[in-house]
Protein backbone atom coordinates (compact mmCIF):
# COMPACT_ATOMS: atom_id res chain seq x y z
CA UNK A 1 0.00 0.00 0.00
CA UNK A 2 1.27 3.69 -1.47
CA UNK A 3 -0.76 5.70 0.89
CA UNK A 4 1.96 7.27 3.30
CA UNK A 5 2.02 9.92 0.78
CA UNK A 6 -1.06 11.22 2.00
CA UNK A 7 0.30 12.02 4.96
CA UNK A 8 3.22 14.21 3.57
CA UNK A 9 1.22 15.87 1.36
CA UNK A 10 1.11 19.87 1.65
CA UNK A 11 -2.65 19.70 0.49
CA UNK A 12 -3.53 17.39 3.52
CA UNK A 13 -1.27 19.42 5.95
CA UNK A 14 -2.56 22.60 4.98
CA UNK A 15 -6.40 21.30 5.00
CA UNK A 16 -5.80 19.95 8.74
CA UNK A 17 -3.86 22.94 9.68
CA UNK A 18 -7.22 24.97 8.86
CA UNK A 19 -9.58 22.53 10.18
CA UNK A 20 -7.45 22.66 13.47
CA UNK A 21 -8.08 26.44 13.32
CA UNK A 22 -11.46 27.05 12.38
CA UNK A 23 -12.12 24.32 14.94
CA UNK A 24 -10.54 26.70 17.64
CA UNK A 25 -12.76 29.44 16.19
CA UNK A 26 -15.66 27.69 16.90
CA UNK A 27 -15.03 26.44 20.49
CA UNK A 28 -14.31 30.46 21.11
CA UNK A 29 -17.68 31.50 19.31
CA UNK A 30 -19.29 28.74 21.56
CA UNK A 31 -17.51 30.07 24.33
CA UNK A 32 -18.70 33.20 23.58
CA UNK A 33 -22.37 32.00 23.44
CA UNK A 34 -21.27 30.43 26.47
CA UNK A 35 -20.58 33.79 28.45
CA UNK A 36 -23.75 35.37 26.86
CA UNK A 37 -25.76 32.57 27.65
CA UNK A 38 -25.11 33.10 31.32
CA UNK A 39 -25.30 36.77 31.50
CA UNK A 40 -28.55 36.29 29.41
CA UNK A 41 -29.61 33.56 32.39
CA UNK A 42 -28.76 36.14 34.59
CA UNK A 43 -30.29 39.48 34.29
CA UNK A 44 -33.77 37.44 33.41
CA UNK A 45 -33.26 35.80 36.59
CA UNK A 46 -32.45 38.95 38.26
CA UNK A 47 -34.59 41.21 36.95
CA UNK A 48 -37.24 39.74 34.96
CA UNK A 49 -36.46 41.87 31.91
CA UNK A 50 -36.09 41.43 28.54
CA UNK A 51 -32.88 40.26 26.56
CA UNK A 52 -31.57 43.77 25.79
CA UNK A 53 -28.69 43.73 23.01
CA UNK A 54 -27.50 47.08 22.61
CA UNK A 55 -26.72 46.54 26.79
CA UNK A 56 -24.91 43.46 26.68
CA UNK A 57 -22.93 44.67 23.81
CA UNK A 58 -21.88 47.93 25.37
CA UNK A 59 -21.30 46.39 28.49
CA UNK A 60 -18.93 43.95 26.62
CA UNK A 61 -17.07 46.45 24.93
CA UNK A 62 -16.90 49.14 27.89
CA UNK A 63 -14.05 49.10 30.81
CA UNK A 64 -15.09 47.26 33.91
CA UNK A 65 -13.71 46.53 36.97
CA UNK A 66 -13.73 42.97 37.05
CA UNK A 67 -11.23 41.28 34.91
CA UNK A 68 -13.46 38.30 32.97
CA UNK A 69 -11.76 34.96 32.95
CA UNK A 70 -14.13 32.29 32.07
CA UNK A 71 -17.74 31.07 32.04
CA UNK A 72 -19.06 33.14 34.78
CA UNK A 73 -15.91 33.30 36.96
CA UNK A 74 -13.98 36.51 37.25
CA UNK A 75 -11.88 38.11 39.57
CA UNK A 76 -12.53 41.58 40.98
CA UNK A 77 -10.41 44.39 40.62
CA UNK A 78 -8.46 46.89 42.96
CA UNK A 79 -9.97 50.04 43.18
CA UNK A 80 -8.29 53.18 43.87
CA UNK A 81 -9.96 56.20 44.10
CA UNK A 82 -8.66 60.13 44.27
CA UNK A 83 -10.94 62.07 46.44
CA UNK A 84 -11.00 65.43 47.74
CA UNK A 85 -10.39 64.02 51.19
CA UNK A 86 -8.05 61.72 49.91
CA UNK A 87 -7.31 58.27 48.43
CA UNK A 88 -8.99 55.29 49.01
CA UNK A 89 -8.29 52.31 48.06
CA UNK A 90 -10.61 48.73 48.14
CA UNK A 91 -11.32 45.83 46.43
CA UNK A 92 -13.83 45.84 43.64
CA UNK A 93 -15.66 43.01 45.09
CA UNK A 94 -17.12 44.57 47.92
CA UNK A 95 -19.55 46.41 45.55
CA UNK A 96 -20.90 42.66 44.71
CA UNK A 97 -21.24 42.96 41.01
CA UNK A 98 -23.02 46.68 41.74
CA UNK A 99 -25.35 44.84 44.32
CA UNK A 100 -24.29 46.89 47.19
CA UNK A 101 -23.06 49.91 48.27
CA UNK A 102 -19.42 50.16 50.12
CA UNK A 103 -18.86 52.47 53.03
CA UNK A 104 -15.03 53.89 52.46
CA UNK A 105 -12.95 56.31 54.75
CA UNK A 106 -14.63 59.31 53.60
CA UNK A 107 -17.60 58.46 50.96
CA UNK A 108 -20.17 55.58 50.69
CA UNK A 109 -19.90 54.37 47.26
CA UNK A 110 -22.02 52.37 44.22
CA UNK A 111 -21.28 51.09 41.00
CA UNK A 112 -23.91 52.44 38.57
CA UNK A 113 -22.61 50.73 34.85
CA UNK A 114 -19.58 49.70 36.18
CA UNK A 115 -18.60 52.96 37.25
CA UNK A 116 -17.90 54.63 40.99
CA UNK A 117 -20.19 56.89 41.92
CA UNK A 118 -20.44 58.35 45.38
CA UNK A 119 -23.63 58.34 47.09
CA UNK A 120 -24.46 61.89 49.01
CA UNK A 121 -27.29 62.49 50.70
CA UNK A 122 -30.75 61.76 49.56
CA UNK A 123 -28.95 59.33 47.44
CA UNK A 124 -27.58 61.47 44.81
CA UNK A 125 -25.05 60.19 43.25
CA UNK A 126 -21.84 62.02 41.50
CA UNK A 127 -19.65 60.25 38.98
CA UNK A 128 -15.94 60.52 38.66
CA UNK A 129 -14.30 63.50 37.46
CA UNK A 130 -13.40 63.22 33.66
CA UNK A 131 -11.75 65.55 31.10
CA UNK A 132 -15.77 66.45 30.38
CA UNK A 133 -16.75 66.76 33.98
CA UNK A 134 -13.54 68.57 36.02
CA UNK A 135 -15.67 69.23 39.38
CA UNK A 136 -16.33 65.54 40.04
CA UNK A 137 -15.46 64.98 43.64
CA UNK A 138 -13.42 61.63 42.57
CA UNK A 139 -11.17 60.77 40.37
CA UNK A 140 -10.89 56.82 39.50
CA UNK A 141 -7.50 55.50 39.26
CA UNK A 142 -8.99 52.01 39.62
CA UNK A 143 -7.08 49.35 37.89
CA UNK A 144 -9.63 48.09 35.35
CA UNK A 145 -9.89 45.10 33.13
CA UNK A 146 -8.20 47.26 30.53
CA UNK A 147 -5.06 48.40 33.09
CA UNK A 148 -4.81 44.95 33.90
CA UNK A 149 -5.03 43.54 30.08
CA UNK A 150 -2.99 45.88 29.21
CA UNK A 151 -0.33 45.23 31.65
CA UNK A 152 -0.89 41.80 30.91
CA UNK A 153 0.34 42.68 27.27
CA UNK A 154 3.28 44.51 28.02
CA UNK A 155 4.73 41.71 30.11
CA UNK A 156 4.15 39.22 26.79
CA UNK A 157 5.68 41.46 24.52
CA UNK A 158 8.61 42.03 27.21
CA UNK A 159 8.74 37.96 27.82
CA UNK A 160 8.86 37.92 23.32
CA UNK A 161 11.32 40.36 22.67
CA UNK A 162 13.56 39.77 25.18
CA UNK A 163 13.94 35.85 24.45
CA UNK A 164 14.13 36.83 20.82
CA UNK A 165 17.05 39.53 21.41
CA UNK A 166 18.56 37.03 23.42
CA UNK A 167 18.64 34.61 21.02
CA UNK A 168 20.00 37.35 18.31
CA UNK A 169 23.07 37.89 20.88
CA UNK A 170 23.53 33.91 21.54
CA UNK A 171 22.85 33.11 17.87
CA UNK A 172 25.30 35.86 16.39
CA UNK A 173 25.72 34.86 12.64
CA UNK A 174 23.14 31.93 12.44
CA UNK A 175 20.01 31.23 10.91
CA UNK A 176 17.18 32.30 13.08
CA UNK A 177 15.20 29.65 15.44
CA UNK A 178 11.96 29.18 16.50
CA UNK A 179 10.10 32.17 17.55
CA UNK A 180 13.13 34.35 15.77
CA UNK A 181 12.04 33.12 12.77
CA UNK A 182 8.72 34.02 13.12
CA UNK A 183 9.19 37.81 14.33
CA UNK A 184 12.21 38.32 12.10
CA UNK A 185 9.89 38.80 8.51
CA UNK A 186 7.62 40.90 11.16
CA UNK A 187 10.41 43.55 11.86
CA UNK A 188 12.15 43.21 8.76
CA UNK A 189 8.60 44.46 7.08
CA UNK A 190 7.93 47.04 9.21
CA UNK A 191 11.54 48.48 8.35
CA UNK A 192 11.61 47.91 4.55
CA UNK A 193 7.79 47.99 4.01
CA UNK A 194 6.93 50.97 6.39
CA UNK A 195 10.24 52.77 8.01
CA UNK A 196 12.10 52.81 5.08
CA UNK A 197 9.89 54.06 1.99
CA UNK A 198 8.09 56.52 3.91
CA UNK A 199 10.69 58.52 6.28
CA UNK A 200 14.22 58.01 4.25
CA UNK A 201 17.38 57.39 5.30
CA UNK A 202 17.20 58.30 8.78
CA UNK A 203 14.32 56.06 9.43
CA UNK A 204 16.78 54.31 11.94
CA UNK A 205 16.32 56.44 14.58
CA UNK A 206 11.97 55.69 14.55
CA UNK A 207 12.31 52.00 14.22
CA UNK A 208 12.26 51.19 18.39
CA UNK A 209 8.79 54.16 18.15
CA UNK A 210 7.15 52.42 14.90
CA UNK A 211 7.95 48.61 16.05
CA UNK A 212 6.56 49.37 19.54
CA UNK A 213 3.45 50.79 18.40
CA UNK A 214 3.01 48.19 15.59
CA UNK A 215 3.35 45.26 18.19
CA UNK A 216 1.51 46.81 21.02
CA UNK A 217 -1.68 47.44 18.59
CA UNK A 218 -0.95 44.37 16.95
CA UNK A 219 -0.88 42.06 20.56
CA UNK A 220 -3.92 43.93 21.97
CA UNK A 221 -6.22 43.68 18.77
CA UNK A 222 -5.12 39.83 18.94
CA UNK A 223 -5.61 39.78 23.03
CA UNK A 224 -9.02 41.70 22.45
CA UNK A 225 -10.18 38.77 19.97
CA UNK A 226 -10.14 36.03 23.33
CA UNK A 227 -13.49 35.92 25.13
CA UNK A 228 -11.86 34.13 28.00
CA UNK A 229 -9.06 34.68 29.92
CA UNK A 230 -6.00 36.13 28.80
CA UNK A 231 -8.58 38.27 26.67
CA UNK A 232 -12.07 39.86 27.41
CA UNK A 233 -10.40 43.46 27.49
CA UNK A 234 -11.07 45.64 24.79
CA UNK A 235 -8.07 47.88 24.96
CA UNK A 236 -7.67 49.28 21.30
CA UNK A 237 -11.37 49.77 20.92
CA UNK A 238 -10.94 52.16 24.11
CA UNK A 239 -11.10 56.00 22.57
CA UNK A 240 -8.24 57.15 25.96
CA UNK A 241 -5.63 54.32 24.81
CA UNK A 242 -5.82 55.07 21.22
CA UNK A 243 -5.58 59.10 22.11
CA UNK A 244 -2.29 58.30 23.94
CA UNK A 245 -1.08 56.18 21.11
CA UNK A 246 -2.37 59.10 18.60
CA UNK A 247 -0.84 61.50 21.26
CA UNK A 248 2.36 60.40 21.40
CA UNK A 249 2.55 60.54 17.68
CA UNK A 250 1.73 64.07 17.42
CA UNK A 251 4.66 64.61 19.67
CA UNK A 252 6.75 62.44 18.05
CA UNK A 253 6.34 64.35 14.23
CA UNK A 254 5.87 68.01 15.80
CA UNK A 255 9.22 67.50 17.71
CA UNK A 256 11.11 66.57 14.94
CA UNK A 257 9.69 68.45 12.17
CA UNK A 258 12.46 70.46 10.86
CA UNK A 259 12.56 73.93 9.43
CA UNK A 260 10.57 72.92 6.19
CA UNK A 261 8.36 71.64 8.04
CA UNK A 262 7.33 74.89 10.17
CA UNK A 263 8.19 76.94 7.38
CA UNK A 264 5.27 75.07 5.31
CA UNK A 265 2.74 75.42 8.13
CA UNK A 266 3.81 79.51 8.95
CA UNK A 267 5.11 80.87 5.65
CA UNK A 268 3.53 78.96 3.02
CA UNK A 269 4.27 79.68 -0.67
CA UNK A 270 0.81 81.91 -1.21
CA UNK A 271 0.37 85.78 -0.76
CA UNK A 272 0.87 86.93 2.42
CA UNK A 273 -2.45 88.55 2.89
CA UNK A 274 -3.87 84.55 2.87
CA UNK A 275 -1.82 83.83 5.65
CA UNK A 276 -4.52 84.22 8.78
CA UNK A 277 -6.86 81.94 6.71
CA UNK A 278 -3.52 79.64 6.50
CA UNK A 279 -2.79 79.61 9.54
CA UNK A 280 -5.57 77.92 11.22
CA UNK A 281 -6.15 75.62 8.39
CA UNK A 282 -2.23 74.11 8.71
CA UNK A 283 -2.89 74.23 12.45
CA UNK A 284 -6.00 72.28 12.04
CA UNK A 285 -4.39 69.67 10.25
CA UNK A 286 -1.69 69.32 12.35
CA UNK A 287 -4.11 68.21 14.95
CA UNK A 288 -6.17 66.06 12.50
CA UNK A 289 -3.97 63.66 11.73
CA UNK A 290 -3.66 62.23 14.85
CA UNK A 291 -7.20 62.87 15.32
CA UNK A 292 -7.87 60.58 12.66
CA UNK A 293 -5.68 57.91 14.05
CA UNK A 294 -7.17 57.71 17.17
CA UNK A 295 -10.78 57.66 15.75
CA UNK A 296 -9.49 54.91 13.15
CA UNK A 297 -8.43 52.42 15.60
CA UNK A 298 -10.90 52.99 18.24
CA UNK A 299 -13.89 52.64 15.45
CA UNK A 300 -12.09 49.68 13.39
CA UNK A 301 -12.23 47.80 16.47
CA UNK A 302 -15.01 48.72 18.55
CA UNK A 303 -17.14 47.87 15.09
CA UNK A 304 -16.04 44.45 14.75
CA UNK A 305 -16.33 43.93 18.66
CA UNK A 306 -20.45 45.36 17.86
CA UNK A 307 -20.45 42.82 14.74
CA UNK A 308 -19.69 40.11 16.78
CA UNK A 309 -20.88 40.43 19.96
CA UNK A 310 -24.75 41.74 17.73
CA UNK A 311 -24.86 37.75 15.31
CA UNK A 312 -24.26 36.47 18.76
CA UNK A 313 -26.84 38.67 20.11
CA UNK A 314 -29.48 37.61 17.43
CA UNK A 315 -29.92 33.76 19.24
CA UNK A 316 -31.13 35.63 22.19
CA UNK A 317 -33.15 38.19 20.37
CA UNK A 318 -35.06 35.44 18.57
CA UNK A 319 -34.59 33.11 21.86
CA UNK A 320 -34.05 30.25 19.54
CA UNK A 321 -31.02 28.05 19.11
CA UNK A 322 -32.06 27.42 15.39
CA UNK A 323 -30.70 31.01 14.63
CA UNK A 324 -27.06 29.85 15.95
CA UNK A 325 -27.35 27.80 12.06
CA UNK A 326 -26.81 31.55 10.78
CA UNK A 327 -25.09 33.48 13.62
CA UNK A 328 -22.40 30.77 14.41
CA UNK A 329 -20.88 30.56 10.67
CA UNK A 330 -21.21 34.71 10.38
CA UNK A 331 -19.50 34.70 13.55
CA UNK A 332 -16.17 32.62 12.59
CA UNK A 333 -16.50 34.46 9.12
CA UNK A 334 -16.26 37.82 11.02
CA UNK A 335 -13.56 36.51 13.37
CA UNK A 336 -11.31 35.58 10.72
CA UNK A 337 -11.98 38.85 9.04
CA UNK A 338 -10.86 40.48 12.39
CA UNK A 339 -7.55 38.58 12.47
CA UNK A 340 -7.15 39.87 9.40
CA UNK A 341 -8.19 43.85 10.88
CA UNK A 342 -6.15 43.57 13.62
CA UNK A 343 -3.05 43.15 11.24
CA UNK A 344 -4.04 45.95 9.02
CA UNK A 345 -5.00 48.44 11.77
CA UNK A 346 -1.71 48.01 13.12
CA UNK A 347 0.14 47.99 9.99
CA UNK A 348 -1.85 51.00 9.06
CA UNK A 349 -1.51 52.78 12.01
CA UNK A 350 2.57 52.39 12.23
CA UNK A 351 2.41 53.24 8.36
CA UNK A 352 0.53 56.85 8.98
CA UNK A 353 2.73 57.80 11.79
CA UNK A 354 5.62 56.58 9.51
CA UNK A 355 4.22 58.82 6.68
CA UNK A 356 3.60 61.74 8.90
CA UNK A 357 7.21 61.50 10.22
CA UNK A 358 8.51 61.52 6.57
CA UNK A 359 6.73 64.70 5.98
CA UNK A 360 7.96 66.07 9.15
CA UNK A 361 11.47 65.90 8.51
CA UNK A 362 11.70 65.70 4.63
CA UNK A 363 14.04 68.04 3.09
CA UNK A 364 12.62 70.19 0.68
CA UNK A 365 15.05 71.14 -2.88
CA UNK A 366 13.45 74.37 -3.91
CA UNK B 1 -36.32 57.33 16.85
CA UNK B 2 -32.86 58.97 17.62
CA UNK B 3 -31.57 55.60 17.56
CA UNK B 4 -32.73 55.00 13.47
CA UNK B 5 -31.20 58.42 12.89
CA UNK B 6 -28.19 57.41 14.00
CA UNK B 7 -28.12 53.73 12.10
CA UNK B 8 -29.55 56.08 9.17
CA UNK B 9 -26.36 58.40 9.52
CA UNK B 10 -24.01 55.20 10.04
CA UNK B 11 -25.26 54.22 6.67
CA UNK B 12 -24.85 57.19 4.55
CA UNK B 13 -21.13 56.90 6.11
CA UNK B 14 -20.95 53.67 4.70
CA UNK B 15 -22.08 54.83 1.16
CA UNK B 16 -20.10 57.75 0.53
CA UNK B 17 -16.57 54.95 2.01
CA UNK B 18 -18.17 52.43 -0.42
CA UNK B 19 -17.95 54.85 -3.35
CA UNK B 20 -14.50 56.14 -2.44
CA UNK B 21 -12.76 52.58 -1.26
CA UNK B 22 -14.43 51.03 -4.45
CA UNK B 23 -12.64 54.29 -6.72
CA UNK B 24 -9.30 53.47 -4.58
CA UNK B 25 -9.27 49.56 -5.37
CA UNK B 26 -10.32 49.91 -8.71
CA UNK B 27 -7.79 52.30 -10.06
CA UNK B 28 -5.65 50.06 -8.10
CA UNK B 29 -6.22 46.66 -10.11
CA UNK B 30 -6.09 48.76 -13.05
CA UNK B 31 -2.77 50.01 -12.47
CA UNK B 32 -1.46 46.40 -11.14
CA UNK B 33 -2.67 44.92 -14.62
CA UNK B 34 -1.08 47.62 -16.52
CA UNK B 35 2.75 47.45 -14.64
CA UNK B 36 2.22 43.95 -12.80
CA UNK B 37 6.10 45.44 -11.28
CA UNK B 38 4.41 48.02 -9.67
CA UNK B 39 2.33 46.03 -8.00
CA UNK B 40 3.85 46.24 -3.71
CA UNK B 41 4.41 50.07 -4.37
CA UNK B 42 0.52 50.13 -5.67
CA UNK B 43 -0.68 48.10 -3.37
CA UNK B 44 0.82 50.69 -0.09
CA UNK B 45 -0.20 53.48 -2.15
CA UNK B 46 -3.98 51.72 -2.13
CA UNK B 47 -3.88 50.97 1.66
CA UNK B 48 -2.80 54.71 2.35
CA UNK B 49 -5.77 55.98 0.61
CA UNK B 50 -8.14 53.68 1.67
CA UNK B 51 -7.52 54.14 5.50
CA UNK B 52 -7.74 57.79 4.94
CA UNK B 53 -11.12 57.08 3.19
CA UNK B 54 -12.37 55.03 5.73
CA UNK B 55 -11.33 57.23 8.15
CA UNK B 56 -13.47 59.68 7.07
CA UNK B 57 -16.46 57.34 7.26
CA UNK B 58 -15.52 56.21 10.46
CA UNK B 59 -15.59 60.21 11.46
CA UNK B 60 -19.82 59.48 10.32
CA UNK B 61 -19.72 56.26 12.39
CA UNK B 62 -18.55 57.41 15.69
CA UNK B 63 -21.03 60.29 15.13
CA UNK B 64 -23.28 58.20 15.57
CA UNK B 65 -21.90 55.81 17.69
CA UNK B 66 -22.76 59.25 19.69
CA UNK B 67 -26.52 59.72 18.68
CA UNK B 68 -27.25 56.24 20.32
CA UNK B 69 -26.06 57.17 24.00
Amino acid sequence: MYLSHILNSKKIALSVILGVFLTFCTCKTFAIQHEEAHEAAAATEHEEEAFNPSEVILEHIADSHSLHLWGTTSIPLPVILYTDKGIETFSASKFEHGHADYQGKYYTYRLVKDKVHIVGEGSDLSAAATVLKPNGKLVDFSITRNVASMWLSIVLLFIIFFSVSAAYKKREGKAPKGLQSFLEPVILFVRDDIARPNIGYRYQRFMPLLLTIFFFIWINNLIGLVPFFPGGANLTGNIAVTFVLAFITLIIVNVNGNKYYWKHIFAPDVPVWLYPIMWPVELVGIISKPFALMIRLFANITAGHIIVLSLISLIFVFKSAYVSVVSVPFVVFMDVLELLVAALQAFIFTLLTALFIGTAIEEHHH
Amino acid sequence: MIGSIAALGAGLAVIGAGIGIGQVGGKAMEGISRQPEAASKIQTAMIIAAALIEGAALFGVVVSFLGLK
